[in-house]
């Protein structure tokens, strides 16, 4: 059923029910997001495509549309919580840019960019966090998680469709595991697939490093605004 | 595969969603949760051994490691601290020879700091296995922690004349339950259970549903929801089977009512659950209980047990056709659990980790089914307005705010303690009864809440357009330190954070260290503006009531009492900043270099 | 500071020749800029320079003092911009970042370590002082051998702070110019906006954090 509703004041006409993240970037407004990906389940992690629904702040990615519904995403209140949230990411991990195999496709620098983030508001913590090294095909290395939970949720043994991923402890001293044995046992192409649904450079490929050169990585061809609007100038 | 493991899980016939239990009873035959059974557990329940991990890592009393053989939580609370926690937890140390957070040589006693245990009115107090002790003294944890070391147990101290551990007697025994002012709704003990649900089996669920709603009746958790429209939602909702389940969790500090209508109107508690039952046409209900509370465990246990033998429980129910019991589930220590999604993931035995909602559980709660979560007060509150009528209800408190609600007062009183307030109350109302005087703060609906000023707020009313009271009010006078009450509160939410959105357990941290460095004379004004700009974020974005309430101590005292941030906030002169010392950032380099050189020369 | 002793003077102090007249005129005209290195490899101030031809148009607006590029040791007068690079990793870098505060109306942390500590920052929280004392002084792979291990402790060689900070966490800094270093077009037009009084904007194509 097709509803009508309002995204920054523009008018706009879209199936009742669909994800607010897909309908905006279908009519060319751009919402940041780490956790979600388009075509999966929502997780609802991040928090950063935090948006205004008649007048609420709430996370677009788990927002169904509905008729009349008015979202505010260029609103300069929440437009700055979605910048702190993602400064609160950068200082909360260890992201040193200029070294890691993950710059110029990682989704967390693409977004800020996109935001326009030059230094975070919070405190650099510089945690200390171990990294796992023991699987054969994958380096976890925890300095760069954000939590979004992709891996526990979309990674899973091919066999038995258990995680290969999953969440210890709790709160701010929660980490990633790994299955090292799933994790041996997963194919290529899997270990490939894993690399890439880490929006950072957290799941490492062994033995892969840099492999596009400055100017021509992912992000520099086509920035995630472009990504994400594509549809809307396709037509 | 390990003879103790299967037997566990034939306990639960290889139930996944009884994880919980199965951790408890390992915990219980090994003293904690070992990685080397992980992976039977996991086999029996088709889980790899990270997943189990996944599950008992989140909980504080789920150990991995060697916890002691005595693993003795001690409560930490801002009103255990105005009390004498100091003393004790030096005595403790001192008596048993362990640091905090971990155990002695011998590997006999663990220590550990744990959040409010519901005993704020008979503080300080701690854990030991899974029983209490009260009003602690050094005095008395050397006597504790001798008799322990003597080869007594716990249960053995605490219950010296063998009270069965199954009566009211055992738990009256144990802690006190302070009922300072009673009725007209709560520990009437008038009620006759029997008639009461025979009448309420006869009436059809629309006409109980209806009597609630209109009765105004409000849930008595932290959110407040219509009772009534909840069990209408859960009645509408398309489902087979649906689940009503009682939240008894009782997380927020200072609170404690739950705790003692659970020890004296206990078949009130599980009545509303049937008379529930019956109207969202629910055959299974689950109590989830705190393990803080694991000593009413037995004593609940036969209280359901005698439901059943009077035809009260279980098949049939008063031969009216209706089938509904009763099982108990066991928390394993998580504030978070007593968001009801995030309790109904613990009791499918996973991570309490809030679910996105909608869809909401009353649609798609335990199980995916529809299930209603309600408050202990609410059941009994429910029950009682059905017995004695709606109008009856109607009659009390305030036109919105209908009916009774109970308070638990703790901190700088002379009666703390259970007290019955018509909503329409004032605050000084319930510090005059609870002998509070000189107040100069209260704290209402424990950290989750506002911090008001007497001197400003004292004639507001408890209802729900105003004060609106989950059950916890702490009272401070003016020789407290307010800040480091705040300080208190913030690490309360870090510590309790499930940790799944970045906002919760990120942005709590940053709060929790401006709050230290305010507190350390560093701050500036620029970071009280900071303290706003972050707890709105914090509050605004995140996933659940949790982070959606955490900054609430900052916020409100910024509000109310601005002058204890103001006061610490020195006049700094030059470039650098006052949050950086410049002599202790190079003071390192002699200390080093000395060792160094020490250790050169060895 | 260290006050110098009867044998020491500082060449900031040294006499020095005076300009002719014009070009002092010309030169009181421009913006005053002023540079240093903290905790940084240079990178970024060489990043500017690459440039190349589009610093003639910058040095019409600008005149650069203190630098690395005029070898002017202290800044000689008040400036309205002051470039920093580089964290904050021992006393000296503590005294000069104090120094370019006081002195300039502006200052700009520019690249990742004035930004949040760089390269130099990775011994935060995990490695020890004392282990980057033995690393450089006792373990030295460039020792002469049989030599005896000296950490210094002299008035004049700075001490190594327990941490490595961010420019902002010492004093306030007014702008940041991510990158590692940034890209010289990035820095030119912050520099660009700043003499226009334009409000400062770095765009999406050349805002880079490596």
């Amino acid at each position: 059923m097709s509803i009508t509703m309002t995204i920054d004041g523009m008018e706009v006409t879209a199936e009742d029910g669909s994800n607010l993240v897909d309908v905006a970037s279908d009519n060319g407004v751009y919402i940041p997001t780490l956790c979600y990906t388009r075509g999966r389940p929502c997780l609802g992690t991040c928090r950063v495509c935090s948006v205004k629904v008649n007048g609420y702040v709430t996370a677009a990615c788990a927002m169904p549309v509905s008729e009349g519904m008015t979202v505010d995403v260029s609103d300069p209140e929440v437009s700055d919580m979605r910048q702190g949230l993602v400064e609160i990411l950068f200082t909360e991990g260890k992201h040193n840019c200029p070294s890691c195999e993950k710059s110029g496709r990682c989704e967390l620098q693409a977004v800020g960019y996109e935001l326009g983030m030059l230094v975070s508001r919070f405190p650099y913590r510089f945690p200390v966090r171990d990294r796992e090294v023991g699987a054969r095909h994958i380096w976890l290395e925890r300095d760069r998680c954000i939590f979004c939970q992709r891996c526990v949720e979309f990674v899973r043994d091919k066999a038995t469709d258990r995680k290969i991923f999953s969440i210890s402890g709790r709160g701010s001293n929660a980490r990633i595991e790994i299955d090292i044995e799933l994790a041996d046992a997963m194919p290529p192409e899997q270990v490939t697939e894993a690399a890439e649904i880490c929006p950072v450079g957290c799941i490492i490929e062994k033995r892969v490093g840099f492999d596009d050169p400055i100017g021509q990585r992912r992000f520099e061809v086509e920035t995630l605004r472009e990504r994400a609007t594509a549809r809307s100038t396709d037509e | 595969m390990n003879k103790k493991i299967e037997s566990i899980l034939q306990r639960y016939s290889s139930d996944r969603t009884r994880l919980m239990d199965m951790l408890w009873d390992v915990q219980d035959e090994y003293g904690y949760i070992s990685d080397e059974v992980l992976p039977d557990l996991g086999e029996g329940l088709k889980l790899s051994p990270l997943d189990v991990r996944e599950t008992a890592s989140f909980y504080h009393f789920f150990h991995s490691r060697p916890a002691g053989r005595h693993r003795l939580y001690l409560s930490n609370t801002v009103i255990a601290k105005m009390k004498g926690f100091n003393a004790v937890y030096a005595a403790l140390e001192a008596e048993t020879g362990a640091r905090f957070g971990s155990i002695d040589d011998s590997g006999m006693f663990g220590l550990f700091e744990t959040n409010c245990i519901g005993l704020s009115d008979q503080e300080p107090a701690m854990m030991v296995g899974k029983v209490v002790f009260n009003h602690l003294t050094p005095a008395k944890v050397r006597d504790i922690i001798g008799k322990l070391k003597a080869g007594q147990s716990p249960e053995e101290i605490v219950n010296p004349e063998g009270i069965p551990r199954d009566q009211l007697a055992y738990v009256e025994a144990m802690v006190e339950s302070n009922i300072r002012r009673k009725g007209p709704v709560f520990f009437q003990a008038e009620t006759d259970i029997n008639a009461l649900l025979d009448s309420c089996l006869k009436r059809h669920p629309e006409e109980l549903i209806l009597a609630t709603t209109r009765s105004r009746m409000r849930g008595r958790g932290g959110a407040g929801f219509s009772a009534g429209l909840k069990w209408r939602l859960c009645r509408e909702a398309e489902g087979d089977v649906k689940y009503i389940i009682c939240n008894a969790d009782e997380g927020e500090p200072g609170t404690f009512k739950d705790r003692v209508l659970l020890t004296h109107s206990p078949r009130e508690v599980f009545a509303g659950m049937v008379i529930a039952g019956h109207c969202v046409g629910s055959v299974k209900g689950i109590v989830y209980l705190r393990a803080e509370y694991f000593y009413l465990k037995d004593y609940l246990e036969s209280q359901l047990q005698q439901m059943r033998d009077d035809n009260l429980l279980g098949n049939n129910v008063l031969d009216q056709g209706l089938n509904f019991d009763i099982r108990i589930q066991m928390g394993a220590g998580a504030y978070i659990c007593g968001d009801e999604s995030a309790l109904i993931e613990s009791c499918e035995g996973k991570r309490g980790t809030p679910r996105l909602k909608p869809p909401f559980p009353v649609q798609q709660g335990f199980l995916d089914k529809p299930t209603a979560v309600s408050n202990v007060e609410t059941f009994v509150a429910v029950a009682r307005m059905l017995d004695k009528g709606s109008r009856w209800y109607e009659s009390l408190g305030t036109t919105h705010s209908t009916g009774t609600r109970l308070l638990s007062i703790s901190g700088d009183c002379t009666a703390p303690g259970i007290y019955e307030v018509e909503w329409g109350t004032t605050l000084n109302h319930a510090l005059r009864m609870a002998g509070a005087e000189d107040s100069k703060a209260a704290q209402i609906s424990g950290p989750s809440g506002e911090c008001v000023s007497i001197r400003q707020d004292g004639e507001r009313r408890f209802c729900y357009s105003d004060l609106s009271c989950n059950g916890s009010l702490m009272v401070f006078d003016h020789s407290r330190d307010l800040l480091a009450v705040v300080r208190d509160f913030m690490q309360f939410f870090v510590d309790e954070s499930c940790g799944i959105c970045t906002p919760c357990r990120a942005g709590n941290v940053d709060l929790l260290h401006k709050i230290d460095l305010i507190m350390a004379g560093k701050g500036q004004f620029s970071d009280l503006d900071d303290l706003v700009n972050w707890s709105r974020i914090v509050q605004r974005t995140s996933r659940c009531g949790l982070g959606g309430t955490s900054p609430k101590p900052i916020l409100s005292t910024l509000k109310k009492f601005p002058e204890i941030y103001q006061q610490k906030i020195r006049k700094h002169h030059g470039p650098l900043l006052p949050s950086f010392d410049a002599a202790a950032a190079v003071a390192g380099y002699q200390q080093a270099r000395d060792e160094l050189l020490q250790e050169d020369v060895e | 500071m260290n006050k110098p002793t009867a044998h020491e003077s500082f060449s900031h102090d040294l006499p020095r020749v005076a300009l002719d007249a014009a070009t002092l005129a010309q030169r009181g005209e421009k913006v005053k800029v002023s540079m240093i290195g903290l905790c940084g490899c240079w990178g970024c101030s060489l990043s500017l320079l690459d440039a190349d031809e589009a610093l003639l148009g910058l040095l019409d607006k600008i005149t650069i003092l203190r630098s690395s590029f005029t070898d002017i040791k202290r800044i000689p007068e008040r400036c309205t911009i002051g470039f920093v690079e580089g964290g904050v990793a021992n006393e000296e870098n503590i005294e000069t970042l104090e120094h370019f505060r006081e002195n300039c109306d502006i200052l700009i942390s520019v690249g990742a370590c004035a930004i949040w500590g760089g390269v130099p920052a990775m011994r935060n929280n995990e490695v020890d002082l004392k282990d980057c004392l033995r690393e450089a002084y006792v373990n030295s792979v460039t020792a002469p051998a049989g030599a005896i291990a000296t950490v210094p402790l002299h008035r004049e060689i700075p001490r190594i702070t327990d941490r490595v900070y961010p420019c902002h966490e010492v004093v306030k800094m007014d702008y940041f110019i991510p990158g590692c270093p940034p890209d010289g077009a990035a820095i030119l037009k912050v520099l660009d906006d700043l003499l226009n009084a334009r409000p400062i904007e770095l765009p999406t194509t050349v805002n880079r954090y490596d």
